[in-house]
């Protein structure tokens, strides 16, 4: 059992291996978290123009990407932009999906955020003469960010696991440099490695949302 | 010599979809006046203060602010309102933001002062409002009566020519309001243009220099306090004056 699953001279052989997939790994979760909170931004800063020809393709926008399944998205890039003439190799195909689909999220959690904060502070800044987007800079968002921090982690916790899709689009982040590692030895320790990496960084936040959850739960009463 | 209306609305009428709201007010008001516009709940008098500084658009007449026409397009809304200082019922203070910061925050980002300069003016502005001690805290950290006191210390510390109250006292626990009342007289006595919506009575009648009486979307009278509380001239006034004492 320990030799097939915690196989001690595989782990060091596969270690190089893994140790690329993990360096692969956080710099993709580098680009695709703020790229999505980016998109997001944008989202719920369009969200705030009540105008219908804003608002209804908005709301089909978002729609769409939270009912498409980010694996389904991330392969029709990958396997179907070649045939429109347009290779762009995982690592772009990766970014785009995660930014469509993931910014679609955090674009919900920044909207639900913006409209907890009162009108009535935006009126007191308009009042002495900040402009709108100064009001929701200055004002609305440091607020809307306080208020749904745990949600923000939450999906920012997802989005890190989500990024063992990349696997399938052959960019070689963790999951999928140990499941080379696997082949390659024929043992299925490197997985486990892996599973015990992702355990390790996903933990502490884990533990810091938790954390987050408390205090806001506190505050409420 | 002819004095110079510092706000003077005409015309004034606001629909709220099929609820017409302003149906026609006219208000002219003089520099270092305080105004008190009273009247029942739905009066109309919150949104005729809130088409004042164009917080509600209003949905036709003008409104000229010490010589600027507000509701122009031409008009920098932004730079217009620092001219106009307003304080809610509901305080609305940044929750995020230490007392210093909820004043210096327009004086930096609108006025363009640097940090040090709007630091010292917001510090002279809570210390005009009595809360120099509390330039630190943050609105939590402050009672209902501090924290008006410090809305109030934001809007004066722009140097605006006419001040808005609404209903700034409503909120307040009975044994807070004294404190507010304090800071606005001494407010009016060193000249500042006021208008006040509020149901602070003794208020109005030591300290107004008019009484505007409102409802259903029009000004009903004014005058002078004494004469709108001791000898009002419509059933309406009398009726409302007569309902506000018995409480």
């Amino acid at each position: 059992m320990i030799q097939t699953f915690f196989n001690l001279d595989i782990m060091m052989a596969a270690w190089p291996i893994v140790l690329s997939g993990l360096k692969n790994t956080i710099l993709l979760s580098l680009i695709v978290v703020p790229l999505g909170l980016l998109g997001g931004l944008i989202l719920a800063l369009l969200a705030s123009i009540k105008h219908p020809l804003v608002r209804w393709p908005l709301m089909a926008w978002v729609d769409f990407f939270r009912a498409f399944p980010p694996l389904v998205l991330l392969i029709l890039l990958f396997a179907g932009l070649p045939f429109a003439g347009l290779e762009l190799g995982g690592f772009a195909c990766v970014a785009i999906a995660f930014f469509l689909n993931t910014g679609s999220y955090y674009g919900e959690i920044f909207r639900a955020g913006i409209e907890s904060v009162p009108n009535g502070q935006v009126e007191a800044a308009r009042s002495t003469g900040l402009s709108r987007l100064q009001a929701m800079r200055y004002v609305v968002l440091p607020q809307a960010v306080r208020n749904v921090l745990p949600d923000l982690l939450s999906n920012t916790l997802e989005v890190v696991k989500l990024t063992s899709l990349g696997s399938v689009v052959a960019v070689p982040e963790l999951l999928y440099e140990a499941r080379q590692a696997q082949s390659i030895t024929y043992n299925p320790t490197p997985i486990v490695m892996a599973a015990v990496i992702y355990f390790l960084i996903l933990w502490p936040l884990v533990r810091l949302l938790s954390r987050l959850e408390n205090r806001a739960l506190a505050g409420r009463r | 010599m002819t004095q110079k209306h510092i706000v003077e609305a005409r015309g004034i009428h606001k629909h709220f979809g099929a609820l017409h709201v302003l149906k026609g007010v006219d208000l002219k008001v003089d520099e270092r006046e305080l105004v008190f516009v009273i009247g029942p709940s739905g009066s109309g008098k919150s949104t005729l203060l809130r088409c004042l500084n164009r917080l509600e658009e209003p949905s036709s007449g003008s409104v000229v602010v010490d010589g600027i026409d507000m509701l122009s397009p031409k008009t920098d809304i932004n730079h217009a309102r620092q001219r106009i200082g307003m304080v809610f019922q509901s305080f609305n203070l940044y929750p995020h933001m230490t007392a210093l910061g909820n004043v210096t925050l327009a004086l930096r980002k609108v006025a363009g002062k640097s940090r040090a300069e709007a630091d010292a003016l917001a510090r002279a502005a809570l210390d005009r409002v009595g809360l120099a001690d509390r330039a630190d805290h943050t609105p939590g950290q402050l009672s209902g009566g501090q924290q008006q006191r410090v809305a109030i210390a934001r809007s004066i510390a722009l140097e605006p020519r006419v001040m808005l109250f609404d209903e700034p006292t409503s909120a307040l626990d009975p044994e807070l309001v004294g404190s507010v009342l304090e800071v606005m007289r001494g407010l009016r006595e060193s000249g500042m243009t006021m208008i006040v919506v509020s149901h602070e009575m003794g208020f109005a009648r030591n300290a107004a220099d008019r009484v505007v009486f409102m409802d259903d979307g029009l000004i009903v009278e004014q005058g002078p306090p004494a004469s709108i509380f001791e000898n009002p001239a419509h059933e309406r006034t009398r009726a409302f004056i007569g309902q506000i004492q018995r409480h």
